[in-house]
């Protein structure tokens, strides 16, 4: 591997892309060699992510979500996922357990499980401009020799 | 995703097989709506040994499960459920509310 590799994704806000998301950032994470566990954190965190986009971002359209992934060769893996939807008013409020604007079909935990999966979890997000969630997870290293 | 259930002796079982998120959670919750409709059990247990993959609308699935049957007032418990699962569930510390049986046995 070089000094890093990226790769950059954008998706329709459909849920049917959901599971294509979550599989293809595994995918490309797998260079990495990474544990079972990390990567399933990983897949359910970007599944997080990709779903507020889904049921939040753009509520009553289909827009663009863009997916980045960064991974450098000490394991270091950064995520970014920003849509172009309403924005958050409130990010704080957005972030706190068991609060949902989506009603009995949400749980509200989604920022809760995106925190407690990944190392670090950066919202910015602005009304009627869009969101951007960074997240970032520190791989085990279970090789020495990468290429 | 796979649906199936059995009833008996007031317990109804429904397995759920599948990766469980937004796309397909509210179908999910329909069927276990129309399962417990259909069967007024007692005990609602969510088989999810063939369950490879939840987010948080999955949570959302067994929460909102949990809710009907106290309505009713019935209980819901969980069964066979894999580790990735698990995680998201831990996370809402789900077992306080629901039992979760583990090698057939009640964590």
């Amino acid at each position: 591997m070089k000094e890093y590799d990226t790769m950059k994704l954008e998706i329709e806000s459909k849920s049917v892309n959901e599971g294509f998301a979550r599989a293809a950032v595994g995918a490309f994470l797998a260079r990495l060699d990474p544990e079972l566990e990390e990567l399933n954190d990983i897949k359910t965190a970007v599944s997080e992510a990709v779903t507020n986009c889904i049921v939040h971002a753009y509520p009553d359209r289909i827009g663009s979500i863009h997916i980045s992934v960064r991974v450098d060769a000490a394991g270091f893996a950064r995520i970014a996922v920003r849509d172009r939807g309403i924005g958050i008013t409130d990010v704080e409020q957005a972030r706190t357990a068991l609060f949902t604007t989506g009603g009995a079909e949400r749980s509200g935990m989604g920022f809760t499980v995106m925190e407690s999966f990944m190392d670090t979890v950066k919202v910015r997000s602005s009304p009627g401009t869009g969101t951007t969630v960074i997240m970032t997870r520190q791989l085990k290293r279970r090789r020495d020799a990468r290429s | 995703m796979n649906y199936s259930h059995t009833f008996d002796g007031g317990t109804a079982t429904v397995y759920i097989g599948g990766e469980l998120d937004s796309h397909t959670a509210r179908d999910t919750l329909a069927y276990i709506d129309d399962v417990i409709d259909l069967c007024m059990p007692r005990t609602l247990c969510l088989d999810l040994s063939g369950l490879s993959f939840s987010d948080s609308s999955g949570l959302a699935v067994v929460l909102g499960s949990y809710r009907r049957m106290r309505e009713l007032d019935g209980g819901v418990r969980l069964r066979g459920v894999q580790p990735q699962p698990m995680k998201v569930f831990r996370a809402a510390r789900i077992e306080r509310l629901i039992p979760v049986e583990q090698g057939g046995e009640t964590a």
